[in-house]
């Protein structure tokens, strides 16, 4: 049932071509239809699971000269995430009502990129699982370097090159994995099995690892972050940190942690530091960009910071309350990127805080306004969204491991409400309120100033996914814990260290 | 030595078919179609020898489990070299529907004829173990080639190159000869399994290493691995499109064939080693050397052309490169999927350029702007083949550089060869960056003169553009298809 979603995914990025070049509504309506679909799939697929244990899709010989198998399957892990990308696929498509140029074309390298993503989450074959890695990686270049704005085509080509990068480190781990253990097999609960040795996991460990955390903005690697997703156009920086970032994150965990239990506890202190490091970092950045979309980049990196910490705290507690922030931190940064991107950006034409700083924009705009209050708010990690569940959560389990890097998270935070209060009082309540009559600011023509029925629709959905989350936690909680009771993750058990 | 001439026959039956097919095509030319137009003789020509082709790869298959090994070695015929002649077959039959798309010459039926030449002695090449033969044979499809190459008589460049590459050519033949003849003075004989009987390092004598040495000139050459492709950007660049999509097409698949046979068939004893901190003196050290200037300097220079033949020269070379750790793994059949699947992307990208080239005019990576708005299909099919030489998934260029990656892995003791690997991850994640570069062209630049027309190859070009596009996408999504042929 949930291999629909990357069927339908990919389904629908072809008959894009069908479509007449020219048709821009049937593009639209035909990748809203698609992403509904993918949603509606994963949302009654992951009702059908029920549990949260490993439940096997597909299994089908694929290559059997090297024992690769088509092995679809879903544990609780994959079902949020599963979520999170329909949902993401569903608003990002909402937020990109209003994309002229190319039409087509953009949704079609948009539902490709989503098929990819869909397939990373629901792969336990981990030759598979690295096919859909990779096949995420071009629709991104593409739909930066044709419809992005700011140095598009450097931050697409940049965007590319570290996913490239990332992915041949990943690579060179499957290889040294499948070779070493000579088990003709890429099934990762097989593989997950063989006790690798010691001195091998060292050097494998951190390969792997660091490859797949490029993608989540692993400190110091991050730096394709904020340029790529103040580049691209609104639904796909809705995307990139949204879900592409997670499937970074969701490597670590899947692959690299569960593979080489032992490189991981050799290197936990490492990247955990790194983890705090750039929670501290990003939003030290963040708090002194002059850019809207940079602020909310380098916020990105800062909260996918506490994901990878809690992946480093190896309790159940501190995992799932990674696992939880990625769900949430993809919902938010969504909403934030959909609210700078559309709603300021394409009427503003201009994402330079001193210069939105004059135009009051809490006046013309009340709705982003109000939308862009909320969705900092969650992102602060105000209790009654979903962000401070999943952070709490991050921060107990830190705290039992990495008393201390805990404390440097917790500065992390503070962090994140300045920058979050700056930013909100500089692009949209500041300015005299006399020389604004109440009326949308110069540069753009009437109309253009509403906020159009999609957006709404978009940005109620997001709000109400975090809110939904931040209330009643267990609603995810009960699929994601389950999930680290798997034979998946016995490797990292036996070692006492889950 | 008593020969049965009969069964001789019998099993050269598919090779006699082609050279038939070879004087079919010169005498309807020169009897037939003296008034015909150059087009419609053309596609005449290529039609018959598709027609001769078809035949000979009925018989192929019809005899496709055959087993062989006739006069010492000098026919050997396994499953895997039927179904490799099967490919070249392929191969040639689509260079020269690619020789229609062009008007470099009138005389098409030499042209034709020399394709299937070659194809004759790609077909001899991957059926002997007799270090003669393997000779006569390569010789047989350079001279060929030479020929191709030089064909557009209006063109100065390209009897520059084909004087560039039959220089070359001539000299890399001589060392291979003389290296082959030392292989004979110290063994007694020109048959693989008795010089591998006769040869180690146990009768350690330095003109063993001579002779390994000048074998791997003669072949490195074929292949275009550094330092021995300085002829390859020039022949790429000058040849007729469709003479440089098949030297960088069943030409490479034949001679990695009969590279890897000769090295691990007739010369296991001296493989010597290039593993990390194990260099021993041999073949593998060789050839490892061969792999990592070829990755690292292909890749390099790849990065600063303009000119899409010369970039797909340089890449070429790089992928010289990758083949070679298939070769160091061990393992024939990674070998021959990277080599073949490998041809069949670098003849599709040379029919676009062929097609770019005629119709457009064009030759620059700057000439693909606006392709998308230009030409959707070719657009299309070409971000196939690129990408699929970049290695993007689930394309066949993926899989190919993985199996060739995780043969290379398994290959010696501790850490073995994963310098090599290594290498040749960070030489792929080099060559993206060009790769997109042309793919920026097709996708993202606007077309440098708003409304300029549209381009189209003629129609069957066109087909079997999407033929080889979708062969592309399915060997990557399903290896199986050509693994199973190739054990």
């Amino acid at each position: 049932m949930l291999a629909w979603t990357l069927y339908i995914s990919f389904a629908a990025a072809a008959a894009m071509f069908l479509l007449k070049p020219d048709s821009r509504q049937g593009a639209r309506v035909l990748a809203l239809v698609a992403a509904l679909a993918g949603l509606a799939v994963g949302v009654v697929g992951a009702v059908q699971h029920s549990g949260g244990g490993l439940v096997t899709i597909q299994k089908l010989p694929w290559v059997p000269t090297i024992g690769a198998e088509y092995h679809l399957a879903a544990d609780g892990i994959s079902l949020t995430l599963v979520i999170l990308t329909g949902l993401a696929a569903v608003v990002g498509i909402l937020f990109s009502w209003n994309v002229e140029h190319r039409t087509r074309e953009f949704f079609a390298f948009y539902l490709a990129l989503i098929g990819g993503v869909y397939g990373v989450f629901l792969s336990f074959d981990l030759l598979l699982l690295f096919v859909f890695y990779e096949i995420a990686i071009i629709p991104k270049y593409f739909l930066i370097a044709i419809w992005g704005s700011t140095r598009r085509e450097y931050a697409a080509m940049k965007l590319a090159l570290y996913s490239f990068i990332g992915s041949a480190m990943v690579l060179a781990g499957l290889v040294a994995a499948y070779v070493v253990s000579g088990a003709q097999t890429f099934n990762l609960i097989e593989l997950a099995k063989y006790p690798f040795p010691v001195a091998f996991q060292n050097w494998v460990f951190p390969l792997v690892f660091v490859g797949f955390a490029i993608l989540a903005g692993l400190w110091p690697f991050h730096t394709w972050a904020p340029t790529g997703h103040s580049a691209a156009p609104t639904a796909a920086s809705m995307l990139l940190a949204g879900v592409v970032m997670k499937l970074g994150a969701y490597g670590c965990l899947r692959v690299a942690m569960t593979l080489f239990p032992e490189g991981l506890a050799t290197w936990r202190n490492v990247f955990g530091g790194l983890a705090v490091v750039g929670i501290v970092y990003g939003a030290l950045v963040a708090l002194t960009q002059r850019d809207f979309k940079f602020v909310i980049g380098y916020s990105s990196v800062s909260h996918m910071g506490f994901v990878l910490l809690g992946l480093m705290t190896l309790s159940t507690i501190g995992l799932s309350g990674a696992v939880l922030q990625m769900f949430s931190h993809g919902v938010i940064a969504g909403l934030l990127f959909g609210v700078v991107g559309r709603m300021v950006y394409d009427r503003e034409h201009t994402r330079d805080l001193d210069e939105l700083q004059g135009r009051r924009l809490g006046r013309a705009m009340p709705f982003a306004a109000v939308t862009f209050v909320i969705a900092g708010f969650a992102s602060m990690g105000l209790p009654g969204f979903s962000g401070f569940v999943a952070e709490l959560k991050v921060l107990i389990g830190a705290w039992q491991t990495f008393p201390k890097l805990a404390v440097i998270a917790g500065v992390g935070i503070v962090l994140g409400v300045a920058y979050t209060l700056r930013t909100v009082q500089k692009a949209f309540f500041s300015g005299d309120l006399e020389d604004v009559p109440g009326t949308p600011h110069g540069g753009h023509g009437a109309g253009e100033g509403t906020i159009t029925l999609p957006e709404k629709i978009g940005a109620a959905v997001l709000i109400a996914t975090t809110v939904v989350i931040g209330l009643y936690p267990k609603l995810l909680l009960d699929w994601i814990v389950p999930s680290f009771s798997t034979p998946l993750f016995d490797g990292l058990r036996k070692g006492g260290l889950l | 030595m008593n020969v049965d001439y009969l069964q001789l026959l019998k099993l050269l039956a598919p090779e006699c078919v082609v050279v038939l097919t070879v004087l079919a095509v010169l005498l309807a030319d020169l009897q037939l179609w003296r008034n015909w137009s150059v087009s419609a003789r053309s596609f005449g020509a290529a039609s018959v020898l598709t027609l001769g082709f078809g035949a000979a790869a009925g018989l192929l298959i019809w005899k496709r489990a055959v087993t062989a090994d006739l006069l010492g070695g000098s026919l050997v015929l396994t499953p895997v070299s039927q179904h490799v002649k099967l490919a070249l077959l392929g191969l040639a039959v689509v260079t020269a529907w690619l020789c229609t798309e062009g008007k470099f010459t009138q005389h098409v039926g030499e042209f034709m004829a020399l394709i299937a030449l070659a194809t004759t002695g790609m077909m001899l090449l991957v059926s002997t173990e007799n270090l003669l033969l393997v000779f006569v044979a390569l010789e047989l499809v350079s001279l060929s080639l030479y020929v191709l190459t030089a064909f557009n008589k209006g063109s100065a460049r390209s009897a520059e190159a084909a004087l560039k590459y039959f220089l070359f050519g001539g000299m890399a033949a001589a060392f291979m000869l003389f290296g082959f003849s030392f292989l004979y003075g110290l063994t007694g004989s020109i048959h693989l399994p008795i010089i591998a009987a006769k040869i180690s390092w146990q009768a350690a004598d330095p003109l063993t290493l001579v002779a390994i040495v000048f074998v791997v000139v003669g072949f490195g050459f074929k292949i275009a691995a550094v330092p021995f492709h300085l002829w390859a950007p020039d022949a790429y660049e000058g040849a007729p499109a469709s003479a440089a999509a098949f030297i960088a097409s069943g030409s490479k698949v034949a001679s990695f064939f009969i590279l890897g046979k000769l090295l691990q068939v007739g010369l296991p004893g001296v493989a010597g080693s290039g593993a990390w901190k194990a260099l021993a003196p041999g073949w593998m050290a060789v050839i490892a050397i061969l792999a990592t200037a070829s990755m690292v300097f292909g890749n390099l220079a790849a990065l600063a052309q303009s000119s899409l033949r010369r970039l797909l020269a340089y890449s070429a070379i790089a992928h010289a490169g990758y083949a070679l750790l298939g070769l160091i793994g061990g393992s024939q059949s990674a070998l021959l999927y990277y080599a073949i699947t490998y041809a069949v992307t670098s003849m599709g990208v040379f029919g676009v350029v062929a097609v770019m080239e005629n119709r457009a005019g064009s030759e620059s990576v700057v000439g693909l702007a606006g392709l998308r708005e230009r030409s959707p299909l070719l657009a299309g099919v070409l971000t196939v083949f690129v990408l699929s030489l970049a290695g993007i998934p689930p394309l066949a260029g993926f899989f190919g550089k993985f199996y060739v990656f995780i043969a290379a892995a398994k290959q010696g003791e501790g850490l073995g060869y994963w310098w090599l690997v290594a290498l040749a991850l960070a030489a792929s994640c080099v060559s993206l960056y060009y790769y997109l570069q042309v793919l920026k062209q097709v996708w993202v630049v606007p077309s440098e003169r708003p409304g300029q027309g549209g381009v189209a190859g003629g129609i069957v070009v066109s087909g079997l553009l999407v033929v080889l596009a979708v062969v592309v996408v399915a060997l990557g999504c399903a290896p199986e298809l050509l693994l199973r042929f190739l054990k």
